[in-house]
């Protein structure tokens, strides 16, 4: 690991100052650390949000808003959201391994946009709003491309909020080793109609599949998706599953979402 | 460089350190206590397992200077003086390790599983493990001394 130089910021507009002047955020770290092992990341400044009191989860009536530093095992054990969104209490219960969970943050997991990772399905499929320090960014403005987002140079994600729904489901096809999505699909009944959100697969990412949503909307069974076809051209093809089986996967798990619902 | 202060043990630590000092490399190399192993330098194994402030974590990714006054405890702080932790006993009784390379991660993983679930069954062993990682045992006498640990440790 190349060598860096580590500060603590005290709040967000502390922490958004020191990225202005080159820092990069450190949450959870366990995506972030890996990398810098790898040498893949060389942050000359790594400015830990730790203390800038951005955990906790609140209920805002018709939604939730979880901070960003909240980690994975604070959302997969809230009363709160496994009452008002148990789908997504679930997700959180299923990313990685509990160790991961005991440091993993939504805020970094959802700017990094892993084209693998779990909780943009939920922000896509459940059409929730990216808090910033500066603006409130809609899911689907906010993933741009694998590992892309909407994101300012110097912007930080403050906090996620979900519409509250009971009908929805997430289910993932773990890779084995890593325990990421090989594909994941989130569905979910939401006031604008059913949304269908599928990570692991597309090569620009997180995407919503509108052929799903459509049929879904006409009859919401698992049966209605039988019909439906999904592109292998756009999936990812890759030493764990060629682009013809992740298409073929996304179907299946889709309707094995929709049967969980 | 950083200073660190934190208390490993149960004893109060403290030394300069670069900042990108890992927390295992803090433990290992600064404090020259290697009971704590790092199998991987992808996050995955587990071999690296700590409680800090008593929940458990993969001491290679985190930062030393992160865990600056928090209660770092390593394999090396479970026992009673010369009587094993419950947990160390019955990895011990039930043949729960060959090489030993995953064992203190796996103790340190089982315990805080235990102490949230005093009565875990081996799929809540199995799923709460996952994060450990062994190359020897195929797992089945882990989920035993697990079962067993537990039972030690009152539930
Ligand atoms: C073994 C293993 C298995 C995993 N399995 C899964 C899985 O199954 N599913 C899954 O979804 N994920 C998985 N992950 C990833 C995990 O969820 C990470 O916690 C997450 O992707 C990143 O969150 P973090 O808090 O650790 O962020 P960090 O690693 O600290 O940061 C990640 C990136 O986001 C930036 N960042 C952090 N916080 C903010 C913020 N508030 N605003 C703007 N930018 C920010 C950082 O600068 C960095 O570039 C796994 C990780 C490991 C090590
Ligand atoms: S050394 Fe493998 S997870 Fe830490
Ligand atoms: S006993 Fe050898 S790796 Fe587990």
């Amino acid at each position: 690991m190349h060598h860096t130089t580590y500060m603590k910021a005290g709040n967000t507009d502390d922490a958004v100052a020191r990225m202005a002047d080159g820092g990069q955020l450190l949450a959870g770290g366990m995506t972030l650390i890996p990398t810098m092992k790898q040498r893949l990341a060389n942050p000359e400044t790594l400015v830990d949000l730790a203390g800038c009191g951005l955990a906790g989860i609140e209920d805002q009536g018709d939604s939730i808003r979880i901070g960003a530093m909240t980690r994975h095992a604070d959302v997969a054990g809230s009363d709160l959201v496994r009452g008002a969104i148990p789908a997504l209490a679930a997700l959180a219960g299923g990313i990685g391994d509990r160790q991961v969970r005991n440091r993993g943050t939504i805020g970094g997991s959802v700017a990094n946009n892993d084209p693998s990772a779990c909780y943009p399905a939920a922000v896509l499929g459940l059409g929730g709003t990216v808090h910033t320090d500066r603006r409130d960014i809609a899911a689907d403005d906010f993933f741009t491309g694998m590992f892309e987002t909407a994101l300012d140079e110097d912007e930080m994600i403050t906090a996620v909020s979900f519409p509250k729904t009971g009908k929805a489901a997430y289910v993932k096809f773990p890779n084995p080793a890593s325990r990421y999505a090989m594909v994941g699909v989130f569905v979910a009944s939401a006031v604008d109609g059913t949304r269908v959100a599928v990570t692991g697969a597309g090569s620009d990412g997180v995407f919503r599949h509108a052929g799903m949503e459509a049929a879904l909307d006409a009859g919401f069974s698992a049966g209605s998706l039988d019909g439906i076809t999904v592109d292998a051209d756009e999936m990812i093809s890759d030493i764990h599953a060629s682009g013809d089986y992740r298409a073929h996967l996304v179907r299946e798990i889709a309707k094995r979402a929709v049967a969980a619902c | 460089m950083t200073m660190v202060n934190l208390t490993l043990n149960g004893k109060q630590v403290s030394a300069d350190v670069p900042d990108n000092t890992l927390l295992v490399t803090f433990i290992r190399e600064t404090m020259g206590l290697t009971g704590t192993h790092v199998g991987c330098d992808t996050s995955q194994c587990g071999a690296c397992v700590v409680h800090v402030d008593g929940e458990s974590l993969k001491s290679c990714t985190m930062l030393a200077a992160g865990a600056e006054g928090a209660s770092v405890t390593t394999i090396e702080g479970i026992a009673d003086g010369d009587s094993l932790h419950p947990m160390q006993q019955a990895f011990h009784e039930n043949h729960g390790l060959q090489c030993g390379f995953c064992t203190p991660g796996m103790v340190m993983s089982a315990i805080e599983l235990v102490q949230d679930n005093p009565n875990p069954s081996e799929t809540e062993i199995r799923e709460g493990l996952e994060g450990n990682i062994c190359r020897c045992t195929g797992y089945h006498n882990i989920v035993k001394s697990v079962q067993a640990g537990a039972k030690m440790m009152g539930g």
